[in-house]
């Protein structure tokens, strides 16, 4: 079902638009070499271009180039060889020049495309318009001191990447999915780390909302959005700020608007740009960026391979459901442990594994799959004490637990705590005798046609054997007894 | 020794006829003496020089003279210069202290330069008389016989221009943005060359109007300014314009000579309104290149006229963006305020002058929502369309010859009622700025009051050699040996 918000007139469709901004990474700056490192002290990351002394001039690294083309190819868009930088013309103290350098009019990327996948297992192709480089300003704080407000200039003149996109997307999940999908390819890519808590991910967020079949209504744009779930929040309390605004009678005005999360709403910016003229031009210390088609294919020779066809050699490889593919996917990090325990074993039972029991176990204990307690290795490993029948399905609960506590190979679980199943029949023989000899009214009722409650025994035997039996010659053995 | 020109002092210092020290401190006694009457300097730095000249005796001891070692000069004063205040000859950098050397400064001291302090100019290099500085007006060494009356030594580089003609220097580093070396060289009887935009880097020089601003030298001799612009010149990967091609030997294309090649002449420089003297000046240079072995043709550069109109929108607009880093903010003179927009305001109110202000404003308004396409556009089209006509030109010649500027030398105060005829001056000059094409001033005559007039030479991109040949012929053909009235050595 499409999402719509419910009004006193009826539903209204919501049409969303996200310009991203990402922080490319590199080890200097877009126009000088300081550094981009975060979380130094306050203004130990400056150049006298950065600060915009009398007589500095920008200088293009081509680092970053080369990280907003790579992202470019990840994206499927255009790559124009020819861009240009300009200037973004305005006062403000953590903008040292007046101005930022920025490629308003010929960014250096073109149209692409970003799939994106729903929880109910469909995907859409969200369109991105253009992504292009620009300088971040730096910081002001304002509640440094009553009077004052501090700079700090470590991120001014950092490159950011800004990629916009279609206002394709229809609703809160969608706009959700968007971001986490362009953030789970710029990490693919390594060219964003796509934090967020740390500003090096952002998003603007364009709502509009309109009648069925409508020509689009007036935007409000939300600013500086720093996590997804922001984004989604953002986007219903918008639209239904713009549904009351409309039903009521009155008129949305384009403006910009910042999302109190706390509340739960969007208010209006107090701007520091109230209704600006940026006085666009071309930077004359800059002349045009031309691109090497050589070079342009050399980086796209060297990319990775992205989420979207890694997915695709996943469903295909192994097997898996496009779901289990799309999770399996959305990190780097995690297609690789997938792949490590995958190989050559029941890629399923791996899958379930990592999606299931590791997923949960590092949700618990606030890991990373990088520094997973358990390795990739010893969790392969323990499928295979399962595959060659060592230990059974469940007491491979017990030892992926055991693993989890103690760091030790499954092995050395096994054998240390005495896990390995027990296919001896006279074993299982005797344990079924006991339950049988300890319940004769439920054998009777068994035996008077109570066929439901062969599982009972079963689970009887099983816990009379701590779990270790085989669970098939359990079951022979159990049927072999009440016959 | 203020008779000698830098090539000759440069030999002179070679063969040990003097020290260096003797000869900057002879130069700065001769600041010591006329800088009062001619105020040229905003700052002299004197010790820094004497220590300059010094190292360079060590090293001419030992034989090991760079290009310009010893060689005392004035630093146009929008140069930035280490630990020596730069003032861009306005109130609001009048504190700055620049942390770093601009790249043509640190050129010239790593060829061993010694600088004897920083030169006036009009305030941010706008203007064409200096009359806008902060710090007062610069006079020109030339009088009118008989008349007292100061004169401008045009602008923006007129204390760089002034200091040499008055030999309070052998050479002097200037900018040209619209004929700013080009126009004060006329005006004080020397010679000035703007290079090809791209030769030397922008890098420390304070910015005027990015895609137009060039720095050059300005010396008594056309050889002079090929010695200097030698060491200036360069590719600087920390300018992003600047060219990375290697830098041809000036001086000896001085002495190329002229014979077989096409200089050509054209018409859109001749005004009814010119001075008759000017163009009488100007067919004589033509002559004495024809009889150095060159052949004249007229030639046609159709967009000329519209040069200044759009140079003083392209100009202004790229103004108005670079001076916005002068807030108050990091550097420079603050006037506080109550909150922020008001100490903005009043730190630029109280720190830019009246031609600056009207720059920024002509400037934001072209760029503004609006107007862009109509000016700013519109401007930077038929700029394309000044360059095609030089490229068109330069198939069939190989260097064109104009007057620098519409007249001589005029007296301070004057013109400065309307902007327009201030702006006039430029109209000969403008064109090689928005075309990016080499530009020199030769000295060539007086006019009938004794004034100094100069002949322009302009060359293809890249191709100073040219110039520098063409210039030097005229230069040996003109014989101009006419000396200002105020100078050192007098």
């Amino acid at each position: 079902m499409a999402y719509v918000i419910e009004g006193s007139t009826g539903p209204w469709e919501v049409v969303i638009g996200l310009e991203v901004h990402a922080q490319i990474i590199s080890k200097s700056k877009l126009f000088s070499g300081a550094a981009t490192a975060f979380g130094a002290g306050p203004n130990t990351q400056v150049s006298f271009v950065d600060a915009a002394f009398p007589g500095m001039l920008p200088v293009i690294n081509r680092e970053c180039v080369a990280q907003a083309v790579r992202t470019g190819l990840g994206l499927r868009a255009h790559i124009n060889l020819v861009s240009r930088f300009d200037r973004k013309n305005y006062f403000y103290p953590d903008l040292p020049p007046g101005y930022q350098i920025s490629q308003y009019a010929h960014p250096i990327v073109g149209a692409g495309v970003i799939e994106i996948e729903l929880a109910d297992g469909s995907t859409r192709s969200i369109g991105v318009t253009r992504l292009h480089m620009e300088q971040d300003a730096g910081k002001s704080l304002h509640d440094q001191h009553p009077a004052k407000s501090y700079i700090d200039l470590n991120r001014a003149g950092v490159a950011l990447m800004e990629i916009v996109s279609e206002p394709d997307l229809r609703s809160p999940e969608e706009a959700g999915a968007y971001v986490r999908k362009l953030r789970s390819i710029l990490r693919y890519l390594g060219t964003c780390d796509g934090n967020m808590e740390e500003g090096s991910l952002r998003a603007d967020v364009n709502v509009s909302v309109r009648k069925h079949g409508e020509p689009y209504r007036t935007r409000c744009e939300v600013k500086n959005v720093n996590s997804i779930r922001f984004v989604m929040q953002a986007v219903e309390a918008e639209a239904t700020r713009q549904v009351a605004v409309w039903e009521s009678g009155g008129t949305v005005d384009q403006e910009t608007r910042l999302f109190d999360s706390g509340r739960g709403e969007t208010r209006p910016m107090r701007s520091k740009e109230d209704a600006h003229d940026y006085r666009y031009f071309p930077d004359p210390d800059l002349f045009p960026l031309v691109l090497d088609e050589g070079w342009v294919e050399d980086l796209r020779r060297a990319l990775p391979e992205l989420p979207d066809e890694k997915r695709a050699r996943f469903i295909r490889e192994y097997g898996l459901s496009a779901y289990d593919a799309g999770v399996l996917v959305a990190e780097q990090a995690t297609a690789a442990y997938f792949e490590a325990v995958a190989r050559g074993r029941d890629a399923k039972q791996a899958a379930n594994w990592v999606t299931g029991d590791l997923f949960a176990t590092l949700n618990r204990t606030g890991r990373t799959i990088e520094d997973s307690p358990v390795a990739a290795a010893a969790l392969g490993r323990m499928l295979d004490l399962v595959a060659d029948g060592t230990i059974n399905g469940r007491i491979a609960k017990d030892v992926f637990d055991a693993m989890v506590e103690s760091g030790e190979a499954p092995d050395a679980i096994v054998e240390q705590r005495g896990l390995r199943q027990v296919t001896d029949t006279g074993a299982i023989d005797a344990a079924v005798a006991k339950v049988v000899a300890a319940n004769p009214d439920k054998v009777a009722e068994y035996r008077g046609g109570k066929d439901k409650l062969f599982g009972f025994f079963v689970g009887q035997v099983m816990r009379e054997m701590k779990g270790k039996g085989n669970p098939g010659l359990v079951n022979e053995a159990v049927k072999r007894a009440l016959t | 020794m203020f008779s000698l020109t830098l090539a000759g002092a440069r030999a002179a210092l070679r063969r040990r006829d003097f020290s260096a020290r003797e000869l900057t401190a002879a130069y700065l006694g001769a600041i010591e003496a006329l800088n009062p009457k001619l105020n040229a300097f905003i700052t002299v730095t004197s010790e820094l020089a004497l220590r300059q000249a010094d190292a360079a005796d060590t090293a001419l001891a030992r034989g090991e003279a760079e290009n310009l070692t010893g060689i005392p000069l004035a630093i146009k004063d929008l140069f930035c210069t280490e630990g020596v205040r730069t003032t861009a000859g306005g109130r609001i950098l009048a504190p700055f202290v620049p942390p770093y050397e601009s790249t043509v400064t640190a050129n010239l001291l790593r060829d061993g330069a010694v600088f004897l302090g920083k030169a006036n100019l009009d305030e941010f290099a706008m203007g064409s008389s200096n009359m806008t500085s902060a710090f007062g007006p610069v006079t020109n060494p030339w009088t009118r016989p008989g008349d007292a009356s100061p004169l401008v030594p045009g602008g923006s580089s007129g204390g760089s221009a002034a200091a040499v003609a008055a030999r309070l220097a052998l050479g002097a580093t200037a900018t040209d943005t619209g004929g700013s070396i080009r126009q004060p060289a006329s005006f004080c009887g020397i010679a000035g060359i703007k290079p090809t935009y791209g030769r030397c880097s922008r890098w420390g020089i304070v910015a005027f109007a990015s895609s137009l601003d060039q720095a050059g030298p300005v010396a008594r001799t056309v050889e002079d300014c090929a010695i200097l612009l030698g060491s200036m010149a360069g590719h600087d990967p920390k300018d992003s314009t600047s060219a990375d091609r290697p830098v041809p030997d000036f001086a000896a294309a001085c002495q190329r000579g002229v014979k077989g090649l096409r200089i050509g002449v054209p018409r859109e420089y001749r005004s009814d309104d010119m001075p008759p003297e000017i163009e009488a000046l100007w067919q004589q240079g033509l002559a004495w290149l024809r009889e150095a072995g060159a052949e004249t043709v007229d030639v046609s550069l159709p967009h000329t006229k519209y040069g200044l109109a759009t140079y003083y929108i392209v100009a202004p607009a790229e103004a108005s963006s670079n001076l916005a880093r002068y807030d108050g903010v990091r550097f420079g003179a603050r006037t506080e305020g109550a909150d922020l927009t008001e100490m903005y305001e009043s730190t630029r109110a109280a720190g830019f002058g009246a031609e600056v202000r009207r720059r920024i404003l002509i400037g934001t308004y072209v760029l503004s929502a609006g107007y862009y396409d109509a000016y700013y556009l519109r401007a930077q089209k038929v700029r394309a369309l000044i360059l095609r006509d030089f490229t068109e030109v330069f198939a069939r010649v190989d260097a064109l010859l104009t007057p620098t500027a519409p007249s001589a030398a005029f007296a301070q105060g004057e013109r400065m009622d309307d902007p327009v005829k201030m702006y006039l001056n430029d109209v000969f000059t403008v064109p090689a700025n928005m075309s990016g094409i080499p530009g020199l001033s030769v000295p060539a005559g007086l006019d009938a009051q004794g004034l100094p007039l100069g002949l322009q030479v302009l060359g293809k991109p890249f191709d100073e050699e040219t110039v520098f040949a063409v210039g030097a012929a005229l230069e040996r053909a003109a014989g101009f040996t006419a000396l200002p009235s105020l100078r050192a050595g007098g």
